[in-house]
């Protein structure tokens, strides 16, 4: 099987050994009703509310979307529009914790007795793909096509990020248990668990784990971003191409994040929904870098204290991996369910673009074969029939063309101001 | 922190940048230099600094005039000089080398936007231009460790003796030790350089193979000396320095090999029947201008794609 371009990227799990450290309830947490893919909820509680952990505070009838819960125990303070790193405005709900941390009447495990109640039950939790993209579960979950593979995505390709490698070293019975569980819910022969070759603990664990049950695969991904990215890593680890227009249902396989189904296990166990998670704090900026358990709400700058940043020389701050992540505007702004990382740094590339030399190193890594500088030309002239013939579409904004451009051209930026151009069907 | 830089991801820096590469094919070029200014003679030396210097003053004044910023720290201008240097005879007088800078910097790359838009080789565009227009000066050839005498000795370049009694041996083709411009006689020294272009994933070695390997298979079905025909002329260093341009060669590997296929065939043809002694420079620039059809028809296959839906609406 050909193997799918990639690039070498320095890994810098400077944290992949620092056990995972409890943020202590902060003061305040404000919690935004979008945090999912999906339609952001209306907020269920109003200011002057006294709110319970794991209470449901945000919910919506859309069914592309996840309900929103409190992870803290107090009261609600004020109820404001907030604008995410998307650019998408919703309510924010502001609660002042009282610090007893009262678990809500709500908590209790869930009754599952079918697929129907099972994936009732994923809605509940408020669940949704925990690498990053934010995909609502439940929705995954519950695929029109028939599947006959699950895999399990801990290929957390992405350097500084090490936050599912501690889930698969401190939990890993956790990641173990959900995969049975998902797959004898939703009736899947076989699991793979995919993890990139820069983890050789966990593949060794789970490889003995494993040993004597024939439905779960391990496998060992090549260190070669992006193999986190869904048809990479369908593709890696099935041979299998999700078509063009396709989902990976249709291909016959389900893709989960490695820390999602670890929290739905915990979650049918315990009926605690998705209020809590783990995070890499790292990057040049942070005196010590951790991975730190919080609960979603906590502003960014407290953890970035509790790190010991050097505040003042932050010039740039990601939420997510260095290749993917998301440049945060306002040091406030709070953990919400997919911040996998938060990278803080005292610098940022001030290259100047300059022309395409047209050497081919973006043609060369782009793991779906795609074109960047055609692409990018034919973004200046705006020809949109170029550009469809060039499958923009297709793009899943990796950043490799960008990364290895001699020129400093932003081509994963062109190509999603081209895939704007062409109309939707 | 006063205010936070918000932009686009990837955030990663990586540190290739168009200089770095510029100047690695500078390094790759040193060998075939050295061996002119020891084969030839000194004059090589103020030879390709003029070439080098009028090239980095074309571009500059260029760029000024054109109210665009200034490149010359690319490095590219000095490429282009010293590319532009090892194709022409030691002997050639300074100012038709400031002619051929002027063509390759202002009129095949600056007029057509720079660094990367020009659709011929600007070194082998210049090199055709003053052949045709200087056809003497171009073609006085000095005999290796001749240059110590005031009127050198001409002598002709090895292709035109190939198969005659007067046929240079094959050591002495493969080390330079024969007429010819600057820095095209030494093989040995190109591949070198163009080895380590290779090595450093500077180049991709599909085009010189498929260039060097069709005109030593087209040479020997016609029956002439294969070896003699790819070690002889301009091959290696067209191969290595020239049919490798990113500008104006296609991207993709597929294209590469394309283009230097069309390279040695037509090469063999020019020197099989045409009354130039010598192909390549011609060869490369025809190839030059097919390279948008050769791209067009060489794309990669994206995964999952679709073909494309030929009646839309």
């Amino acid at each position: 099987m050909k193997k799918l371009n990639g690039i070498k990227l320095k890994h810098r799990k400077n944290t992949e050994n620092s056990s995972t450290v409890d943020f202590p309830v902060p003061s305040k947490v404000t919690i935004p009703m979008s945090m999912t893919m999906g339609a952001p909820c209306q907020p269920l509680v109003k200011v002057g509310d006294t709110v319970a952990v794991g209470q449901m505070i945000g919910d919506t009838d859309a069914a592309f979307s996840a309900p929103v819960h409190s992870g803290v125990s107090g009261k609600v303070t004020a109820i404001s529009d907030y604008r995410n790193a998307m650019g998408i405005v919703c309510k924010m709900i502001e609660i002042e914790t009282d610090g007893l941390q009262t678990v809500s009447d709500e908590v209790k495990p869930p009754v599952v007795t079918d697929k129907e109640s099972f994936v009732k039950a994923v809605r509940q939790s408020g669940a949704c793909g925990l690498g990053g993209a934010g995909f609502p579960t439940h929705i995954k979950l519950n695929p029109k096509a028939d599947i006959d593979t699950l895999i399990i995505n801990a290929a957390e390709c992405e350097p500084y990020i090490t936050a599912d490698y501690r889930e698969m070293i401190e939990n890993p019975q956790d990641i173990i248990n959900g995969i049975n569980m998902v797959k004898s819910q939703l009736g899947i022969k076989s699991a793979k668990l995919a993890i990139e070759a820069n983890k050789p603990e966990a593949i060794r664990n789970f490889t003995a784990m494993a040993e004597n049950d024939d439905t779960i695969d391990i496998i060992t991904l090549p260190s070669a971003y992006p193999q986190g990215a869904e048809k990479v890593i369908i593709y890696n680890s099935t041979g299998r191409i999700v078509n063009e227009g396709s989902l990976p249902a249709d291909a016959g396989v389900i893709v989960m994040n490695v820390s999602t189904v670890a929290f739905l296990y915990r979650y049918m166990q315990t009926g605690m929904p998705l209020v809590t998670r783990r995070l890499t704090i790292d990057g040049n900026a942070v005196g010590e870098p951790k991975n730190v358990r919080t609960v979603i709400g906590t502003s960014f700058k407290e953890l970035l204290e509790f790190c010991k940043a050097d505040i003042p020389s932050i010039k740039k701050l990601i939420a997510g991996g260095p290749m993917m992540g998301m440049s945060v505007p306002d040091i406030n702004m709070p953990v919400v369910k997919t911040s996998n990382a938060l990278l803080a740094f005292n610098h940022y590339d001030e290259r100047k673009t300059s022309n395409c030399i047209r050497c081919g190193r973006c043609v060369r890594v782009c793991p779906l074969g795609l074109m960047p500088a055609d692409i990018d030309r034919a973004y200046k002239i705006r020809n949109i029939e170029e550009l469809k013939q060039l499958k923009v579409m297709l793009c899943m904004n990796c950043g490799s063309c960008t990364y290895v451009c001699p020129a400093n051209r932003k081509l994963a930026e062109t190509n999603q101001l081209a895939k704007a151009l062409i109309p939707r069907k | 922190m006063d205010k936070l830089i918000v932009s686009p991801s990837p955030h990663d820096e990586n540190y290739t940048k168009t200089t770095n590469i510029m100047l690695n094919v500078i390094i790759a070029l040193l060998p075939a230099w050295g061996a002119a200014v020891y084969f030839f003679g000194l004059r090589v030396i103020p030879l390709t600094a003029v070439c080098i210097g009028s090239c980095i003053f074309f571009e500059y004044v260029c760029r000024t005039m054109m109210k665009r910023s200034n490149t010359i720290g690319d490095l590219s201008a000095v490429v282009t000089g010293l590319i532009l240097a090892m194709n022409l005879p030691s002997t050639l007088p300074y100012w038709m080398a400031v002619i051929g800078s002027f063509v390759a910097i202002v009129i095949v790359k600056q007029l057509f936007g720079g660094l990367g838009q020009n659709f011929a080789n600007p070194a082998i565009t210049a090199r055709i231009v003053l052949m045709i227009s200087f056809p003497a000066a171009m073609t006085k050839w000095v005999e290796p460790f001749t240059h110590t005498d005031l009127d050198a000795i001409s002598s002709a370049t090895p292709l035109p003796l190939a198969g005659t009694d007067n046929a240079v041996s094959y050591l002495d083709l493969f080390l330079g030790k024969t007429g010819g411009c600057l820095g095209e006689t030494c093989a040995l020294a190109l591949l070198i350089g163009g080895l380590y272009l290779a090595a450093r994933k500077i180049i991709s070695l599909a085009a010189p193979l498929s260039f060097i390997g069709s005109l030593f298979i087209l040479s020997w079905i016609s029956s002439s000396d294969p070896v003699y025909q790819i070690l002889a002329g301009g091959v290696f260093l067209g191969a290595f320095f020239m049919a490798t341009d990113y500008a104006t060669t296609p991207i993709t590997t597929k294209g590469k090999i394309v283009f230097g296929l069309g390279c040695g065939i037509i090469t063999f043809i020019i020197r099989r029947f045409g009354s130039y002694p010598e192909g390549v420079s011609f060869s490369i620039l025809l190839m030059n201008v097919l390279t948008p059809y050769i791209e067009q028809l060489t794309r990669t296959k994206v995964l999952g794609a679709k073909e494309a839906e030929k009646n839309e609406g």
